[in-house]
């Protein structure tokens, strides 16, 4: 089944959603859209950095990652800039350093659009071995953390007064997100990687009742989004990564569209009732 | 801690500061909180209340000073603000697990409790000010703490609410025996089973009995006689509370549906509702 190009995909792409809407749905709670941007930008450091140092590149996209988020935490401790532009500082900069180191080794060939838009259509039966690995590592820390994270997510100050530790918790989130990031990577690219983590999350938010409907259901849709935009790809001839993005936002929209139509029928129904 | 002696410390706070770069938040705080004691803290903005809230659930640590906690103390805290995103969905049965885990009757008791057994499906983004503190409280109540902490638990609420609110925290004090630590919004009005009233500005300024605080030279000097004239007690002048589902309890603690409920009070502070 692993022996074509197109069932390596599918099964690396629905492995890696199904561990970026669960985490995603925290993005989306805490509001860190952003955050999520700018560590996936820091990518790019983290490849050239791995070229440079001859370091594993999914290694080094988690290392960057990780200390891209420990430098937010550091700054924000000085209370100088807000978290917006202290975001943005890092987001950009990091991926400026990226694209500068890249072009002094002019000694290695890198493909740059590869790793900025992804290619899901090479990944190796290692790649996949990595992904469903480290996702499941990932799921069952966020499974293990789950009450602590949430209860930090609604108010810091309650998880900590009742003998949760916000700070611990917010912490691995971040690690976990670095890692999921680093697997990514090189299936939808650092500008895509976050649309996966938003907009499944975004589109379970409508059909959920709880916080764990949405994360199980947003792992789903992300499951259907890869699946539908790689079909897609292979119909449209289109690249691999923004078909999986634009099958996600489909989805969003629909989840947007139907229950309104629901709750005018429900209406008109009242409406014209007895 | 589960034998539930009366009278027994819970916390004990010995000039305790938090100091932050050059500024103290607050210093020189001693205060202690018994069992089934309602201790309240009232001072201007600024004076240091949250701040002494937050000493003693323990999540600052003072720069000096002592707090003794009584050992593997349960803590129910009430914060000031609690912002939901909408896209969070969490309904009221959901957020009293938020910190632990709790079997379904005693979720189902806590929200009976509190009056709110009908909202249990309700998102909480949906819920009134009043009905969200009452959610509020009982999260903190099924825990079943030893100290229960609310930072302005009236707040936004409108009178009648107050009132019932109050009830309610008295209820949550007689039913579990816990310490109360209450911060009020209001520098004038303070509950009337409050056992003490700490008088905080940057440092504690004046304690004691709530009569005693309001004759005391230092709250005069910070809030001016015409304050201290106007330190009310808020008084129970009614022998029942009608609950937001629509029935009635009455002043022993007993719920009974609207209809079975008679009014044999003389005074009424519920004004604007019918009786059928």
């Amino acid at each position: 089944m692993l022996d074509d190009f197109f069932s390596r995909a599918l099964v690396a792409g629905i492995g890696l959603a199904l561990v970026a809407g669960p985490l995603g749905c925290f993005i989306v709670w805490r509001r860190m859209a952003y955050f999520g941007d700018t560590m996936a930008h820091s990518a790019l450091l983290g490849v050239a950095l791995a070229f440079l140092l001859n370091i594993n590149l999914t290694l080094g996209v988690f290392l960057v990652a990780a200390m891209v988020s420990v430098a937010l935490l550091v700054l924000q401790r000085w209370n100088t800039l807000s978290t917006d532009a202290l975001l943005g500082i890092l987001s950009h900069s990091t991926l400026a350093i990226g694209l500068v180191l890249v072009a002094f080794m002019t000694w290695v060939r890198i493909d740059l659009m590869g790793f900025l838009f992804g290619d899901i259509l090479s990944v190796s039966v290692t790649d996949i071995a990595v992904i469903w690995a480290g996702g499941a590592a990932v799921l069952v820390v966020l499974i293990a953390m789950w009450r602590p994270l949430l209860a930090s997510t609604v108010n810091d100050e309650v998880a900590e007064a009742e003998g949760l530790r916000p700070e611990v918790s917010r912490f691995v989130y971040m690690l976990l997100l670095a890692v999921v990031i680093a697997i990514a990577m090189k299936l939808v690219g650092v500008l895509l990687i976050t649309s996966l983590l938003i907009i499944p999350a975004a589109t379970a938010r409508r059909l959920s009742m709880s916080p764990e409907q949405m994360a199980v259901l947003s792992a789903l849709i992300g499951a259907v989004a890869v699946t539908g935009g790689l079909f897609g790809s292979l119909h449209y001839d289109t690249p691999s990564g923004p078909s999986i993005v634009v099958a996600a936002l489909l989805l969003f929209v629909l989840s947007i569209v139907i229950p309104v139509q629901r709750m005018r029928k429900r209406r008109l129904e009242a409406a014209n009732g007895p | 801690m589960d034998a539930r002696n009366p009278r027994e410390t819970v916390v004990k706070v010995s000039g305790a500061g938090v100091k932050r770069g050059d500024r103290w938040l607050v210093e020189g705080v001693d205060l202690t909180i018994r069992r089934g004691e309602i201790v309240t803290l009232i001072g201007p903005n600024g004076s240091g209340k949250s701040t002494t809230a937050k000493i003693v659930t323990g999540v600052l640590k003072p720069s000096t000073g002592t707090v003794e906690r009584a050992p593997s103390l349960t803590v129910g805290y009430v914060p000031q603000k609690l912002n939901i995103d909408w896209t969070l969905p969490l309904t009221v049965k959901r957020l009293m697990t938020l910190t632990g885990r709790y079997p379904v009757s005693a979720v189902a008791a806590a929200l009976d409790a509190t009056g709110i057994s009908h909202l249990a499906n309700d998102e909480v983004q949906h819920l009134s000010g009043g009905e969200f503190q009452r959610a509020l409280l009982a999260r903190a109540m099924i825990r079943r703490p030893d100290l229960l902490v609310l930072d302005e638990p009236v707040q936004g609420v409108d009178f009648n609410g107050e009132v019932a609110l109050y009830d309610l925290i008295k209820k949550i004090r007689d039913e579990t025996q816990c310490g109360v630590l209450l911060i009020s919004h209001d520098l004038h009005v303070v509950m009337a089973e409050t056992d003490t009233v700490i008088c905080l500005n940057g440092h504690v300024c004046c304690q004691g009995s709530p009569s005693s605080v309001a004759r005391s030279p230092e709250y005069l000097e910070l809030f001016g006689a015409r304050a201290a004239a106007t330190l009310a007690i808020y008084q129970h002048h009614h022998d029942h509370t009608h609950l937001p589902d629509g029935r009635v309890m009455e002043s022993d603690g007993t719920v009974v549906a609207a209809h079975d409920h008679h009014h044999g009070h003389d005074h009424h502070d519920h004004a604007g509702h019918d009786h059928a």
